[in-house]
């Protein structure tokens, strides 16, 4: 059985030496990105608390952290990086595709719910 | 020592034996089983969404929630979950350490990678535990009105040479005049009635403690422009609990929650229950595939991948809480 791992990483920017050292180098990344979220979250920026795109620039932040956090999770933990292509695009957009959807739809609601609240049952008069 | 018969298909695409996308069908299962968790998930986390953004004013702050580290007193927000976050995330890696040792057939290091894994498991889920009591049991204490909303207390104390809102606890001055009445129990009264356990102060001597106690102030829940609860002033402190005090809270349940909507505390036991339910269930898994291991089963297949699936499993388990972390104690 040949395991096979590309041991590239930040796209190819960080070569490792054997699978082991990969996983290490991930955890290093995945601490550093979580330390940077908690000192974000503990002292709250000023700068960073203005509206963008209807929500906290720091929550947006927050987000991206995130997803990147979940792709090396993915991709070196899971070994996404050593699937074929097409197991990977057919995990990977199906989830996304549903997964913005449903956020987006249901988002948008709560914002309407929070705007009949807030106007007196009004939202738009026809 | 192999299970399966060869049948001598290997080769012949659609007659079985053949590995679509190269990935076994046990593994690919797998995936599949996690593509479908991971909508599960998104559907709760979702739900989550819509309901803050209907109370997108008036939501809690969760800064303000989980300040509590064990063993140590005073105000640490954050700091607890961060370091649950890295325990999940550091027995993510000695589960890929484990798999990676499998890979090369190495029986001990796949043993012992999975008995850390599996210590990190149960350090989460105790963690967990202990935020839920920690959650559930509650600080300050609050007081709901007729309409659900939440009043808490505090006074404007100086520190560094600025004016900051400090929280008080209603046992520092609320003054418990008598017990009212004895809690009804099935064995003393009606049999076929229930009733909770009663709250340590009614209303009433709330609102006494609160006049008597010129310097504190009661909060509101809705969220001002500075990104911070809104502090009535002390004429409008009085009239809120005379007039809209319905019941004196403390801590968090399936109804009430001291620190605001009860819809947050739901949501926190269903979203964190589940996923603490996925951590355990993971790691009885992981005990199972340990002893496997242990008895040599993966030795005589010739292969662990079995140690490799529930790896994928795990991962997951830390996947999703990667997102839980965010949308519950950051954003």
């Amino acid at each position: 059985m040949a395991h096979e791992h590309k041991l590239a990483i930040f796209r190819g920017l960080l070569k490792f030496k054997s699978n082991t050292q990969k996983i290490w180098g991930v955890l290093i990344f995945l601490s550093i990105i979580t330390a940077i979220e908690v000192v974000l979250g503990i002292y709250k920026p000023k700068g960073l608390m203005s509206q963008i795109f209807g929500m906290k620039g720091l929550n947006w932040i927050f987000i991206i952290l995130t997803l990147v956090k979940a792709y090396y999770i993915t991709w070196d933990f899971m070994h996404m990086r050593d699937e074929t292509p097409a197991l990977r695009k057919m995990v990977v957009w199906t989830a996304v595709f549903l997964i913005c959807y449903l956020i987006w739809i249901l988002l948008q609601e709560g914002g309407y719910v929070f705007d009949v609240y807030k106007e007196g049952f009004i939202k738009r008069d026809f | 020592m192999s299970t399966v018969a060869t049948t001598g298909t290997e080769g012949k695409v659609w007659s079985g034996g053949n590995k679509p996308l190269k990935a076994s069908y046990g593994k690919m299962m797998m995936w599949f089983f996690i593509v479908s968790d991971a909508l599960t998930f998104s559907g709760f986390l979702a739900a989550y969404g819509f309901s803050r953004f209907k109370f997108i004013d008036s939501w809690p702050i969760a800064d303000e929630v989980f300040t509590h580290v064990p063993f140590f007193h005073g105000n640490y927000p954050m700091i607890y979950v961060a370091f649950m976050t890295f325990i999940l995330i550091m027995s993510s890696v000695t589960m890929v350490l484990a798999v990676d040792a499998g890979h090369h057939m190495q029986k001990t290091k796949v043993t012992w990678y999975m008995f850390l894994t599996i210590i990190g498991g149960l350090i989460f889920v105790g963690s967990q535990a202990w935020e839920w009591g920690t959650f559930i049991k509650g600080d300050y204490g609050a007081v709901q009105t007729k309409g659900g909303n939440i009043l808490q207390f505090g006074e404007y104390v100086q520190k560094d040479g600025k004016k900051v809102f400090k929280r008080v606890a209603i046992a520092d001055f609320a003054k418990s005049t008598q017990k009212y009445r004895a809690e009804h129990e099935r064995k003393n009264g009606l049999w076929f009635v229930q009733e909770g356990t009663l709250p340590e102060f009614s209303v009433n001597e709330v609102a006494n403690g609160l006049a008597s106690h010129k310097n504190i102030l009661v909060r509101s829940q809705i969220i001002n422009k500075h990104g911070e609860k809104t502090v009535l002033s002390r004429a409008e402190s009085l009239k809120q609990i005379k007039e809209n005090g319905k019941l004196v809270v403390h801590g968090a349940n399936l109804h009430v929650n001291e620190y605001g909507s009860p819809l947050f505390a739901d949501f926190f036991f269903f979203i964190t229950g589940f996923h603490g339910f996925h951590v355990f269930s993971g790691v009885i898994i992981n005990i199972i595939i340990f002893f496997n291991v242990i008895l040599g089963t993966y030795e005589k297949r010739k292969n662990y991948e079995m140690v490799e699936k529930v790896g994928l499993y795990w991962h997951f388990v830390d996947l999703v809480w990667v997102f839980v972390f965010t949308f519950f104690y950051l954003v």
